[in-house]
């Protein structure tokens, strides 16, 4: 019973079919359900189906029970841990791609404050010779100071499309957030344009 | 002794910190009360219903530390409605009216208006300390309040609040005549701080032994700040997940380095296993260690890290450490009095890599072990009464297994057997939480034996009233009693209803008690107030048997000298 179980990382757009090789730190835990509702709603919606549950970490006892699975399925507070850690530990872990950089980074937006935090830890990840660029019309880019590139960051949100990253609040950012891409500027302008502020 | 000056009954009173022992002594008589009520500096009210404020106030003028609890204990599992109540307005108003002196106020589990923490940092002008802990209801203007108001303010400790942030202006309200700071701790608080600002307050802060930071503290404003507070007790970092360069590793272990005072670490938000080895410089000096929000970590970095902690006394980590990895905190921390042991995934039967060989390994290895929280996925009555024999001294012993009511993972049987040897050896035992299969016996075994036990915890246990019964007989010292999802219905509850005068409160919640049996209560018992708390939404869950009568969803029920509540929302009512 104490042999450790490989974790796989969670699925973060199960419709994709992407599949989920880890970078070192791999995604070991999420919340049952949607990604960021309370875990005693999650319980709830949970019922029967156990698609958010790994096959890895199917309780032995669950497969031998005899007790029915669909009560335990709704019961609220239970384990019994404060809702403060059961929301620290709670993990969404987005890919980032920068184009024309040959490797994928994994970050958990829960980690971040803000849009400004994200930014910032983009420009530590990928590369420390980004600076940020912030224009008048609330637009943020990175720019590559050393070829002056520049790249916009962009997000791939529920729905599949690509949008601005900073249009929505960040709750909702984070929320709706699938993967992130800092796209060179000249791919950008085919994104759709921003609403009118 | 009334023939003494009341100068000296003072004096002698002055040898008697203990809230028990003053309050006894003002029973003996008028001149007593009154020496007593006067000279009282601390006061704790466990239960802010069952006393009035106005009250409190009234008979300890001069009270210069104020404690007060609110919601009971199962509101941390979501099982207290939002708005049941616990306001912290009429505590602060009453106190900012009757006792101007007040230096502390400690709060739990209430709800705190940004209005009141602006009266609070108001009112009273010798104020150095606020600790709250698990509350809610304000936001980042009320600290700007207490930040900007309170001069002599040492100590701000925010534990595990539910805050609402408004930006991080509030830490930048501390005035720069203000230098008395010895402990803060604002790692609830979910957005940025000013880095600048901080690194400001913590130069002018010289006597700053306790600092404990969020999440979006970097680990370059960390070690800026670690190079100027070489006195520094206890820390909490910042965020430890971006995979710095080396040289903030660096910086990292030169700043950690300097604090030879260092006793307790926490933080680790999300830590990476990289940050890891920057911590080994202070690990043989930490008595304490939170690793609980770092679920990165595999068993294989935590134990890298406890191999050096050989003093650590009190450890929190999540369940990736796994058994093996308790194996080596088994044989690294023979100080070890607390260990805390959290789960990593919240499903209700998950898996976790913990399990009893776990805890045996420490136990054996932990003789000094008195205080357990523990979950884990599977437990046997074997490993139970090894634990007791090994760990006589446990005084707090809480054992979650994930999946309630699962057997002895060996034989199948109930788990009586096992927590009857704790409660059997374990003669000091005050609090205990029990879970898997149990039936009425391990009640019987409670009852018989768990003569110090002041809070228990039940849940999905127990075959009748009979078990529930057992408990309110036999445990003498019992004061609180939270259960729920256990078959106690009416007889139990009404089994020994003066037994509730001498408890703070009992909380049942889907249990089999009836609102019949609730009002009766309430009528027998009129220095009691009974609170049925049913929620709308729950009732077509509520079981239609039971003789026809509905079921009381969930019941709180406490003793107390202020009469029913005036504060009670629409879907609690007070028999």
């Amino acid at each position: 019973m104490s042999a450790e179980t490989e974790r796989s990382s969670t699925e973060s757009c199960p419709a994709s079919g992407l599949d989920f090789e880890d970078t070192a730190l791999t995604l070991t835990l999420r919340l049952p359900g949607s990604s960021s509702s309370s875990a005693a709603d999650a319980d709830r919606k949970r019922g029967a189906s156990s698609s958010t549950s790994p096959a890895a970490h199917q309780s032995p006892s669950l497969a031998a029970a005899g007790a029915p699975p669909a009560p335990k399925a709704q019961v609220v507070g239970w384990p019994p841990v404060r809702s403060f850690h059961k929301n620290a530990l709670a993990a969404k872990f987005v890919k980032v791609a920068v184009d024309g950089a040959p490797y994928l980074r994994k970050v958990n937006l829960h980690d971040y404050a803000g849009y400004d935090h994200l930014i910032r830890a983009l420009q530590d990840k990928f590369c420390s010779h980004f600076t940020i660029r912030r224009f008048g019309n609330d637009e943020t880019k990175l720019v590559d100071a050393v070829n002056g590139t520049e790249y916009v960051p962009t997000y791939e949100d529920k729905d599949g499309d690509w949008m601005l990253v900073g249009d929505v609040p960040w709750k909702m950012f984070v929320e709706a957030c699938q993967r992130v891409r800092l796209m060179k500027n000249s791919e950008a302008v085919n994104l759709a344009p921003r609403a009118a502020r | 002794m009334t023939y003494f000056p009341e100068e000296v009954v003072e004096h002698i009173f002055s040898f008697l910190p203990a809230q028990r022992d003053r309050n006894a002594v003002s029973l003996v008589c008028k001149v007593w009360y009154e020496v007593e009520r006067l000279s009282r500096r601390d006061v704790f009210v466990g239960n802010c219903y069952a006393v009035r404020p106005e009250r409190v106030v009234l008979r300890f003028p001069n009270v210069r530390a104020l404690s007060v609890k609110g919601k009971p204990h199962f509101a941390d599992f979501n099982l207290v409605p939002p708005d049941w109540g616990g306001y912290a307005g009429p505590w602060i108003e009453a106190a900012a009216r009757g006792c101007v002196g007040l230096e502390e106020l400690r709060m739990k589990r209430m709800v705190v208006s940004d209005e009141s923490l602006e009266l609070l940092a108001k009112s009273f002008p010798r104020f150095r300390a606020l600790i709250l802990v698990s509350c809610e209801g304000f936001s980042t203007d009320g600290l700007a309040a207490i930040a900007s108001h309170c001069k002599l303010l040492r100590e701000l400790d925010l534990q595990e609040n539910e805050v609402d942030d408004r930006g991080p202006r509030w830490l930048s309200c501390f005035p720069d005549s203000c230098t008395s700071l010895a402990s803060l701790n604002f790692a609830c608080i979910k957005g940025e701080v000013n880095a600048g600002a901080l690194e400001r307050l913590v130069a002018r802060s010289p006597n700053l032994r306790s600092l404990r930071l969020n999440r979006s503290v970097s680990v370059d404003t960390l070690s800026k700040i670690l190079m100027r507070t070489p006195n520094l007790e206890d820390l909490g970092t910042g965020n430890l997940t971006e995979d710095f360069q080396t040289e903030s590793y660096q910086r990292l272990t030169v700043a950690l380095e300097k604090c030879k005072m260092l006793k307790s670490l926490s933080g680790f938000w999300d830590a990476s296993p990289l940050c890891v080895p920057c911590i080994y410089p202070v690990c043989a000096q930490l008595t304490g260690l939170n690793l609980s929000y770092a679920p990165t970590l595999e068993s294989s970095d935590l134990t890298k890290m406890i191999s050096h902690c050989v003093k650590l006394q009190r450890l929190w980590v999540l369940d990736c450490i796994a058994d093996k990895g308790l194996q080596v905190v088994a044989s690294t921390c023979k100080d070890l009095q607390e260990l805390r042991v959290f789960p990593s995934e919240f499903y209700i039967a998950g898996y976790s890599p913990v399990t009893e060989e776990g805890l045996v390994a420490i136990s054996v290895g932990c003789p000094k072990l008195s205080s357990l929280l523990y979950f884990c996925h599977q437990m046997t009555n074997a490993a139970l009464i090894t634990i007791a024999k090994n760990c006589p001294n446990f005084t707090r012993f809480r054992l979650c297994i994930l999946e309630p009511g699962k057997p002895d993972a060996m034989t199948n049987q109930p788990l009586d057997e096992g927590f009857g040897a704790i409660v059997r050896e374990c003669e000091g035992l005050r609090r205990l939480s029990i879970s898997g299969l149990l039936t009425d016996k391990v009640f019987m075994h409670i009852g018989r034996h768990a003569k110090q036990l002041e809070m228990l915890s039940i849940a999905f246990a127990g075959d009748s009233d009979a078990g529930m019964m057992h408990v309110m007989e036999g445990c003498k010292n019992l004061r609180k009693l939270e259960i729920r999802d256990s078959p106690f219905g009416d007889a139990a509850l009404l089994g020994n209803v003066a037994k509730y005068e001498t408890m703070r409160s009992l909380w049942m919640s889907s249990c089999t008690v009836t609102e019949k049996g609730c009002q009766v209560l309430a009528s027998k018992m009129p220095m009691l107030n009974v609170e049925v708390i049913n929620e709308v939404d729950e009732s077509s869950e509520m079981d239609e048997s039971h003789g026809g009568l509905p079921k009381v969803h969930k019941l709180y029920v406490y003793r107390t000298i202020a009469g029913a509540r005036d504060d009670a929302p629409d879907f609690v009512k007070i028999l």
